[in-house]
């Protein structure tokens, strides 16, 4: 970088600069850590065991779903989808998935509102909603260990980058973006807490901080409230884009849902 | 819908210390919280939790807003005898719930 | 000396909720608290000495987050029916009640112990107290320090 006429203060500047990080750097694949590893021991031994992990609760609502007939075509998703364990492995480990009636990539979570609209004649389920919570984590469950698989297409392509370009733009009040506390400050601390990089391998998870289950829309919209900046709705176009990038951005992280977070 | 979940041994040696946990599914508001217009929200807790063995009491909690939602309830108990423990969960506004699991023991 | 911005924002400030007022500006919150606390004691071992030892209270030193804190306590007890434990009490001394939780046990129980997961205010001391069957107290005490986490949710529903 070139200073032109401020050549007084050049050694200073270059030197803060260089300290600053202003480039955004993408994390290199061997350093990619899930946030499970900046907790406290004992909120692992949590996330760890089924029989304490409090996301559980919402597993088991889901499978009870799963088996329960719904809308006017009176059908369960154990209907076409049979047992889950095997028909749902791997599978929220490649959302979000292009869906060429859309003509773009939605989320786990729209994925089965599909199925509810189109294939069981059902209304959809609200975000966030304890069903639709419920479902989701059931789902994701059976992915547990498997890792994010990035698949991406020329179809694709397109919203990947769209969802970079949103993770590395600056916004809000504060001026901030996500790349710059989770590209670059991660490890650091901020108000007490260490930054995680931010890598979505336990949604839907169990926040200590919500006291329930929640989905990554509703970490998100959280993020963005925190930076300042303008809060899309659940499910928006924006939000589901940053998810695939997220996600490629975390490929062949294990998935770890139900997560629990602090 | 799963309101709680205990895991324990389905069977055991007479006299084993067996561990149980133990998770309800429950908000418990404390009554310290208020709404975005100042409002207080009331209590509303899971206040008691007890473990019965063939109808006996073997363990007892009564619980204050101070134990976090969803709470967790992990204790042991010896393996006596082949039965049924049933545990309970009793709190405000008429919640109850009751598990009930096998344990055979030789 | 009171600008008379500060003293109009006072009196505004004593007019609306009085009691909602009075309880966030309490001067004396953290004494009440510990009174809180040391009477709950008192409601608990009476007039007893409550000796230090035998009893086990874990907690995490630094807590990811103040809502769900893991706690355990272990009783040092051989728990036959002539010398056991016979209730286990958890207490703290800046939440806004002192007590978290209770627990009755006997013999059945094959250990004394409990775990569980509490909500704490603030940084503190939380208290375990084990009662025996012999009438005697013990205890212990464990400091745990509670921060805020970033990018909350406050404001955003």
């Amino acid at each position: 970088m070139s200073f032109g006429a401020g050549v007084r203060l050049l050694p200073l500047a270059a030197a803060f600069l260089a300290s600053a990080r202003v480039v955004a750097a993408e994390i290199p694949l061997g350093e990619r850590r899930s946030g499970y590893e900046l907790m406290a021991r004992e909120t692992r031994a949590i996330q760890d065991d089924d029989a304490t992990n409090p996301g559980m609760l919402w597993v088991l609502d889901g499978e009870t779903l799963w088996s329960r007939k719904a809308g006017a075509a009176d059908r369960s998703c154990a209907d076409c989808h049979a047992d889950a364990r095997e028909s749902m492995k791997a599978v929220a480990a490649r959302y979000p998935a292009f869906d060429p009636a859309r003509g773009r990539p939605v989320t786990l979570e729209q994925r089965i509102n599909g199925c509810r609209t189109g294939r069981q004649k059902a209304a959809p389920l609200d975000y966030e909603s304890k069903d639709l919570l419920a479902l989701t984590a059931y789902v994701a469950r059976q992915s547990r260990g498997v890792p994010i698989e990035a698949a991406i297409d020329e179809r694709i392509r397109p919203f990947l980058e769209a969802g970079k370009e949103a993770f590395h733009r600056r916004q809000g009040q504060l001026n901030l973006s996500c790349a710059l506390c989770h590209d670059d400050n991660w490890g650091k601390h901020l108000a007490g807490s260490a930054i995680p990089q931010a890598h979505p391998t336990g949604y839907p998870l169990y926040r200590l901080e919500w006291q329930g289950l929640g989905s990554l829309g509703r970490r998100l919209r959280n993020c963005l409230a925190g930076m300042r900046a303008q809060v899309p709705a659940f499910g928006a176009d924006e939000f589901v884009d940053l998810e695939l990038y997220l996600m490629w951005r975390a490929r062949g992280m294990k998935i770890e849902a139900p997560a629990v977070r602090p | 819908m799963a309101r709680a979940v205990v895991t324990l041994p389905a069977q055991a040696k007479r006299g084993e210390i067996i561990e149980i946990k133990t998770l309800a599914q429950h908000s418990m508001e404390t009554g310290f919280r208020r709404t975005q217009t100042g409002e207080l929200i009331p209590r509303d807790i899971i206040r008691r939790f007890t473990c019965t063995y063939n109808g006996v009491e073997v363990y007892r909690a009564d619980l204050h807003p101070a134990i976090a939602a969803n709470p967790l309830i992990a204790f042991t108990t010896v393996a006596t005898e082949t039965g049924t423990l049933t545990f309970q969960w009793v709190g405000d506004n008429g919640y109850s719930v009751t598990e009930i699991a096998p344990i055979r023991v030789e | 000396m009171t600008t008379r911005r500060e003293f109009l924002v006072l009196t505004a400030a004593s007019l609306a909720a009085p009691t909602a007022a009075k309880a966030q500006l309490d001067p004396n919150l953290a004494a009440n608290r510990r009174a809180a606390f040391q009477e709950a004691l008192r409601r608990i071992v009476g007039d007893a000495q409550v000796r230090r030892g035998r009893v086990k209270l874990t907690l995490p030193p630094l807590i990811d987050n103040g809502n769900s804190v893991p706690l355990s306590v272990a009783v040092e007890s051989p728990m036959t029916a002539a010398d056991h434990v016979k209730a286990i009490h958890v207490l703290t001394e800046k939440n806004p009640l002192p007590d978290v939780v209770s627990v009755a046990l006997g013999p059945r129980a094959g250990r004394a112990s409990l775990a569980t997961r509490v909500r704490l205010a603030d940084t503190q001391t939380v208290t375990a107290i084990a009662q025996m069957s012999d009438g005697s107290f013990w205890s212990d005490s464990a400091e745990v320090v509670v921060t805020l986490s970033a990018c909350l949710e406050e404001g955003l529903i």
